[in-house]
């Protein structure tokens, strides 16, 4: 049957089955590769998207439960102030390696930063260990996600 | 034009050709963007062709070509699969040829073996950590030559002396008078000069690019969503496939009943091979769903009891007898005998998954007349020859469009995955994506191969080592992925890290014994021979200073007078790491040195066993000395990958066989390391003008025996058999 949704802003109707996973819609469907397949079970994270704010896994979120929400996906997390701020710390740090796994990763941080602007060492870890990197970029996952926040704080105090 | 997105602007052409190549093209946009698409590339000689001789292109060699508009275009031999060659190859090239790297664009190299072999392994691949090591010489020669050609051109227009002219920044300048001229409006005269018998290199005190940190050209791109991977290609009317292979490696397909799964919304067919079936569909979702309302009954074929201990024990039987001699220094039998203190041990390896994070796929298009692949592969000459002997079609009708790597690890250097694809494709009307499942990516990965060692070593009155016994079984890669270096029974990747040792030991003797196992198939993985041998020497020197009781830095340093550059990491891991200094209960520090892939590295980690087992790295210290060093960030970032590489197989890593089935199907048990576990690594580079060696793996060879070392430290048990058993390390 044909779902509308709205993602990024953007509305769509898609026709199929109403169990179909948010990530074959996004990747498949509408052709947004921007968020990745890793393991199909909400096991790494790779597939992370964003429903009102809100980290999912989007290969076991069925698009009919993303019905009338607002879908965030990596193409569009510029967007919101946490998620510029967690890109320009990754690109300040160079945290990517192969990169496959970063889409879900900074999906994760933004979620994370836009809740607790000030995270401790035990947030991240709480926030971030359902991300799987297989390049091993966890040190500068961590030193991201304090720049940002530190960004964060300071633009407040200039303000 | 600068965008600021991944274009995707294939279009399926039925006259493609190699003359007409298309290429992936990942270019430095001004401001330090990355744009990756796919672009209709001009080949170096059709470039020319259809334009005027003075728009001629200047591309003196396969890896330079400078527009008339200054464009300059560097071809990558090498992948980027996240090790920073697509930054740390150009900085070669435009260091020589006096270019910014915010002034080149990349293209992916076409499969071409003549062109584009890597230099270190005689075929075009990457892998071994010899990208910078092999392009090292020729590609600062290329840019050289270009420059030299160019400033050449710029003497003879001007009519002045070559040597009063220099280059810089993508002009040539007349020193004296100042006069300036862009190498893009060099680029038709460079290109009728005499290409130069031999130029001269700049001297290290010159470089301004090499050993500067330079920001990765990729990232911008890795942080948006625009990277494009081999998974993320979509050619028009593209279908999605995903397959079920047999779950016993060598079994065939009995029966398949459909059925049910044709009925599955989206799924438009089934294809089934001989040992594989797959379900073709609208989008993933559906080729899931109706690959698990398939009823496949399977004939498992002969090796459908086989289990991981029938391979160990085939490894065990073989090292009982002896095996080719790949090191033989001293006489090794005769000092055992004569040796004050005798020690001996038996290790275990277990076969490993790569657990890429992007999953193995591959997209094919298979006409009448020709075969099109998008893929991201480390070895895509290898792929061409693969699809062009499955389909019948000459190699130039195979066009191979290869893209970013979500991780390779040497997964990718294997060609199965784009076989199996173009089998599929060969069935389906119309391009097809086959994607694997996580589940039909770790059971069906190509292993690390399982290994067995016996060990033995002598020692003299004051604990020194006088004899060193150590023969092993297992698969050797090399003997089939690259025959001709397979020979007399042994090859250089299966025993590194064993033959080589930095020790001084007078009496040395190394044997390998290969043994294929049935059932499983082998490849390299991150590390490949040392990420075995070097657990298993460095393991057992340790050992031998806990016999001599002497602390294992001190006892390694002795055997160091030889190997100032072994002995200097040493000293400065050591020093870093506070090595002695008192530490609480069941936290203990190992350490482990090693010379593989010709750089030299010493790691110490410090390790927290608690009293039900369970084992925490808290902190890395890595000192290294891998030469000259190139981009000393990524070096940074290839050693902290490379130890949580490592960790994860000290901690988790175990794939096992029950009955002829990979035991492992995902992350819940083929677990990763995760942010919460991961320690604090600290790295220090020795300074060095020596030629580069590798850096993508070193580190994960070394951090698994400092892991058992530490343990080791903190409980006093001798893990020889990776991952850490925890019951093991309980507190009783």
């Amino acid at each position: 049957m044909a779902f509308t949704i709205r993602v990024n802003g953007k509305t769509h109707s898609v026709d199929v089955d109403d169990d179909t996973p948010m990530l074959w819609v996004l990747r498949d469907v509408l052709g947004m590769t921007g968020t990745k397949f890793g393991c199909g079970r909400a096991l790494c994270g790779a597939c992370t998207i964003h429903l009102d704010g809100k980290p999912v896994r989007s290969c076991i979120t069925p698009v009919s439960a993303a019905v009338g929400k607002r879908i965030t996906t990596i193409e569009a997390i510029g967007a919101t102030t946490a998620g510029k701020r967690i890109q320009q710390a990754w690109i300040e740090l160079e945290v990517p390696q192969c990169g496959y796994c970063q889409s879900g990763q900074i999906m994760s941080a933004a979620a994370l930063l836009a809740a607790n602007p000030n995270p401790t060492d035990r947030d991240i870890d709480g926030a971030m260990s359902g991300n799987i990197c297989r390049c091993g970029t966890y040190v500068r996952i961590r030193a991201g996600i304090k720049r940002a926040a530190h960004a964060a704080t300071s633009a407040k105090k200039g303000a | 034009m600068i965008l600021d997105r991944i274009r995707d602007v294939v279009e399926v052409d039925p006259d493609i050709n190699l003359s007409r190549r298309q290429f992936l093209s990942a270019s430095a946009a001004l401001g330090g963007g990355l744009l990756i698409g796919f672009i209709a590339g001009r080949s170096i000689g059709a470039a020319g062709a259809a334009e005027k001789a003075a728009d001629e292109p200047f591309a003196p060699n396969a890896f330079i070509r400078i527009d008339p508009n200054s464009q300059v275009t560097l071809t990558m031999p090498y992948v980027e699969m996240g090790q920073g060659t697509y930054t740390s190859i150009p900085m070669l090239i435009a260091e020589e040829l006096e270019v910014d790297l915010k002034q080149v664009r990349l293209e992916h190299a076409p499969p071409n073996e003549k062109l584009y072999a890597n230099p270190l392994l005689g075929v075009q691949a990457t892998g071994n950590s010899n990208a910078v090591r092999g392009a090292w010489q020729p590609l600062r020669q290329a840019g050289a030559t270009a420059r030299t050609m160019l400033v050449a051109a710029a003497a003879k227009r001007w009519n002045v002396d070559p040597a009063s002219c220099r280059a810089q920044s993508g002009e040539v300048t007349h020193s004296p008078t100042g006069k300036k001229i862009k190498y893009g409006d060099l680029a038709a005269d460079a290109a009728r000069m005499p290409v130069p018998e031999s130029v001269v290199l700049k001297r290290p005190a010159d470089f301004k690019l090499i050993g500067t940190p330079a920001k990765r050209l990729d990232i911008p791109s890795k942080v948006n969503g625009t990277a494009a991977y081999g998974i993320d290609a979509r050619p028009p009317g593209v279908k999605i496939a995903t397959l079920a292979q047999s779950p016993v490696f060598g079994g065939r397909v009995k029966s398949v009943d459909d059925a049910a799964a044709k009925a599955v919304k989206g799924v438009r067919q089934i294809v089934r091979l001989d040992d594989c079936v797959a379900v073709v569909a609208d989008h993933m979702g559906a080729a899931k769903k109706g690959l698990a309302a398939l009823k496949i009954e399977w004939d498992d074929g002969p090796h459908a009891k086989l289990n991981t201990n029938d391979v160990a024990a085939e490894l065990e039987k073989a090292t009982l007898n002896s095996g080719p001699v790949a090191q033989n220094i001293g006489d090794a039998d005769k000092a055992l005998a004569s040796a004050v203190t005798k020690v001996e041990a038996i290790y275990e390896v277990p076969f490993l998954a790569h657990a890429t994070m992007e999953p193995m796929n591959c997209t094919v298009h298979v006409r009448k007349d020709g075969c099109e692949i998008w893929v991201g592969n480390q070895a895509i000459a290898r792929c061409q020859a693969a699809a062009a002997k499955i389909t019948g079609l000459p190699l130039e009708k195979v066009v191979l469009h290869n893209h970013l790597i979500g991780g390779g690890f040497g997964r990718r250097l294997e060609s199965d995955g784009v076989a199996r694809a173009v089998q599929i494709a060969q069935q389906v009307d119309g391009p097809v994506k086959v994607v694997w499942t996580r589940e039909e990516d770790i059971q069906h990965d190509m292993y690390r191969p399982y290994f067995f060692d016996r060990i033995s070593a002598g020692l003299d009155e004051k604990g020194k080592p006088v004899a060193w016994n150590h023969r092993f079984a297992g698969s050797s890669i090399i003997a089939r992925w690259l025959p001709p270096g397979f020979n007399n029974g042994l090859d250089a990747d299966t025993t590194e890290g064993a033959v080589d040792l930095v020790y001084a030991l007078p009496n040395l003797h190394v044997e390998y014994v290969r043994v294929e196992p049935p059932g499983i198939p082998t490849a390299f993985w991150r590390s490949v021979g040392p990420s075995h041998n070097v657990f298993v020497t460095e393991s057992f020197i340790d050992e031998l200073a806990a016999a001599a009781k002497q602390d294992p830095v001190a006892y390694r340093r002795a055997l160091l007078d030889q190997a100032p550059r072994a002995k200097a990491v040493l000293e400065l891991a050591a020093e870093k790491a506070g090595w002695g200094q008192p530490l609480p209960e069941r936290v203990g520090r190992g350490v482990s040195l090693q010379f593989v892939f010709a750089t030299y590295m010493a790691q110490v980690a410090e390790v927290e066993v608690s009293k039900d087992g369970a084992v925490r790295v808290r902190r890395v210290v890595c000192a290294v000395d891998c030469g000259t060093v190139v981009n000393p960030d990524t070096v940074r970032a290839q050693i902290q990958s490379a130890i949580i590489f490592g960790v994860t197989a000290a901690l988790h890593g175990e794939i096992t066989l029950k009955d002829g089935r990979v035991e492992q199907s995902n992350f819940h048990d083929y677990q990763m390391l995760r942010i919460n576990e991961t320690p604090t690594i600290e790295v220090y580079i020795v300074n060095s003008t020596e030629p580069p060696g590798g850096m993508g793996e070193a580190g994960t060879s070394a951090i698994v025996p400092a892991v058992t070392n530490a343990i080791f430290a903190a409980t006093g048990k001798r893990l020889r058999k990776p991952p850490v058993d925890t019951a093991a390390l309980k507190e009783v």
